[in-house]
């Protein structure tokens, strides 16, 4: 299955991928619809970059990393967590909002959504209009791929 | 003949050990038995329900046709009374049937049951319940309405769920505990009034240090002499480990039923798994009631995995770990609170308690602010959560860059190449 990686020397710490992460899941597809949908207002993104890595040299994105053994899916109290074809979904209808996801995911990636009523992680863009991961489709420097990839 | 896994209880640890027993093996046949006449549902959704974020058929834990898929036989509303561990079968009964099922090995994940300690004239009261089951919560959705007193006696997380859950339906609950703050088992004094003071303006009165003697009909007649009128009576002063069935049968029991790293009983071929066994807690290295659904749903797993011959997977992870939230106001918090402390007060009303001892994490506690809409302090606390769990050397770790905010960056570039660069987990 493909996932999304990050070359971490080739990361620009430029948050492209942020807008366009929030702008996908916002139903969002071109770049009208982005200003439409983020202008003004804070944005939500699945995906974040940590800056400042190694004494400021280094920055990286982090989304889910669609774990084999998904902590977030078996610590789900609510059933609202599951695998499908090896992305781990999230279904907000059945989600009540504990937050026991962000309390064990390893890498921090599934997060309170803006309203904090349920939480929000990377689907790949799947479920959305874009249909495939809008940071890596919009990275300037192709840092965030898309691809497969074994265990390390 | 295919061999038989004979799982007693249809809950978390139940559907762990369903699906950690199918990740390894086609052939074994199972059946649930499990005394609640429901499909697998949420237990902790049953607040949820009362409180209108979710509802019967999204509370399920999984989908409909989950037994089907898995090749589960399902004994609803049956009632397991007795192990024979020397002829390897169990009895059953359900309203005036009764029957015995053979196995090849069996998983006990009973739960917990509530604890009542002896209140005089308790048997007078005409409404009351405790706050468990779908069932309990049908009974509050009946009996409650728009004036109805209700009386929790306990403050603890599942007193203080059941005032939240019924809080649209009535404005008139007080709570009540013999501990002199709210959520004794889970926080300390300031932190317990931060909680306290919240949980207040939503609405629900407290009579902290004093709890009912006796009573009388609807009314009750406090330690402290006050007397409490009310017209349902909510009974959660506490859960204790659901272990008569391995009791019965001679097995080992402390506190919970005293199982081994592969979650094998003292009774041979005979398993346990939840909140009806004690866990080792890897963080204060002791043993401890864990009654926690993601405990539940692991120990299963590991359960399942290993009745089904592999023996390969110790359970040896646990400890304890909470997400609770009131009014949306939430605290995650996990481990142990020993060593060195890192804490912090904010200006909004949030908190943040790190805890770290011998150049290890320990444990945490975030709470988040006053405004509801406003996680930051919460944000990526699994990444705490799992230097705990992984016993990582904070001397690999940039712990001044995460003390005051979760993230990878603080992990060293080959840490940080191993959990992003490829699949780990
Ligand atoms: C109101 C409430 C809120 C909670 N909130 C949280 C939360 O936010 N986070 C969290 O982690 N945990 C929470 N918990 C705890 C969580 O629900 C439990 O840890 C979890 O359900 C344990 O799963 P289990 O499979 O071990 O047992 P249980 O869920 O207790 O299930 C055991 C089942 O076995 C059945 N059974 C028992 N004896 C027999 C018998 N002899 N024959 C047949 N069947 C039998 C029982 O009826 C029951 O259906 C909450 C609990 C309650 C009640």
């Amino acid at each position: 299955m493909r996932r999304v990686f990050v070359n971490e020397e080739w990361c620009l710490g430029c948050h492209l991928c942020e807008y366009h992460c929030a702008n996908a899941n916002m139903g969002g597809v071109t770049a009208q619809d982005m200003v439409r949908n983020l202008r003004g207002k804070k944005i939500h993104p699945r995906i974040r970059v940590e800056d400042g890595a190694d004494g400021g040299k280094i920055n990286f994105a982090v989304q889910c990393r669609h774990c084999y053994d998904p902590m977030c899916v078996k610590s789900c109290i609510a059933g609202a967590l599951t695998v499908e074809d090896g992305v781990v979904t999230h279904n907000p209808d059945k989600c009540v909002g504990c937050f026991t996801c962000v309390l064990t995911c390893p890498y921090g990636c599934v997060m309170p959504d803006g309203d904090g009523k349920v939480v929000q992680k990377c689907e790949l863009c799947l479920r959305n209009k874009v249909g495939a991961p809008a940071c890596a489709e919009h990275c300037p420097n192709r840092a965030i791929v898309y691809e497969e990839r074994g265990t390390l | 003949m295919a061999k038989k896994f004979v799982i007693i209880g249809n809950s978390a640890a139940a559907v762990g050990a369903v699906e950690g027993l199918r990740a390894v093996d086609k052939d074994w046949e199972i059946v649930i038995i499990s005394d609640e006449p429901y499909h697998t549902y949420g237990r902790p959704l049953i607040s949820y329900l009362l409180f209108g974020k979710t509802d019967e058929e999204r509370i399920k834990f999984r989908p409909d046709e989950f037994y089907s898929a898995n090749g589960v036989t399902a004994m609803l509303g049956c009632t397991v009374t007795q192990i024979d561990a020397a002829a390897k079968t169990v009895s059953w009964s359900k309203d005036d049937y009764t029957g015995s099922l053979q196995y090849d090995k069996l998983l006990v994940s009973t739960g917990s049951v509530p604890f009542v300690p002896p209140m005089n004239g308790l048997e007078t009261v005409p409404l009351k319940t405790p706050f468990m089951k779908l069932d309990d919560a049908k009974f509050l959705q009946e009996h409650v309405k728009a004036d109805t007193r209700v009386f929790i006696i306990g403050a603890g997380l599942i007193g203080l769920k059941c005032a939240e859950g019924i809080s649209k339906l009535t404005k008139n609950i007080t709570v009540c505990d013999l501990a002199p703050r709210i959520l004794p088992s889970i926080l300390e004094d300031e932190l317990a009034k931060i909680m306290q003071n919240w949980i207040e303006q939503n609405g629900v009165k407290f009579m902290l240090g004093d709890t009912a003697d006796k009573f009388d009909g609807n009314k009750a007649v406090m330690k402290s002499g006050a007397v409490v009128e009310f017209d349902v009576l909510v009974l959660a002063v506490g859960v204790r480990p659901n272990v008569a069935l391995i009791k019965d049968a001679g097995g080992d029991v402390n506190k919970g039923i005293v199982t081994d790293q592969f979650c094998r009983t003292s009774l041979k071929d005979v398993y346990a798994a939840g909140d009806c066994t004690e866990s080792f807690d890897i963080t204060s290295e002791q043993a401890k009631i864990l009654a926690l659904l993601p405990n539940a749903y692991a120990q299963g797993y590991a359960a399942g995995r290993n009745a089904a011959g592999l023996e390969d997977k110790p359970y040896d992870s646990a400890m304890p770990m909470n997400a609770i939230g009131f009014w949306g106001k939430h605290i995650l918090s996990a481990g142990s609170y020993i060593g060195e402390k890192h804490e912090v007060f904010g200006d909004d009303g949030s908190y943040r308690l790190i805890c770290r001892d011998a150049g290890l994490l320990k444990g945490f506690i975030l709470i988040g602010g006053n405004d509801i809409h406003d996680h930051s302090v919460l944000d990526r606390a699994g990444i705490y959560t799992n230097l705990i769990k992984d016993k990582t050397p904070l001397d690999t770790v940039d712990f001044e860059s995460i003390k005051d905010r979760a993230s990878l960056k603080g992990f060293a570039a080959d840490a940080r190449k191993k959990k992003l660069a490829g699949v780990e987990r």
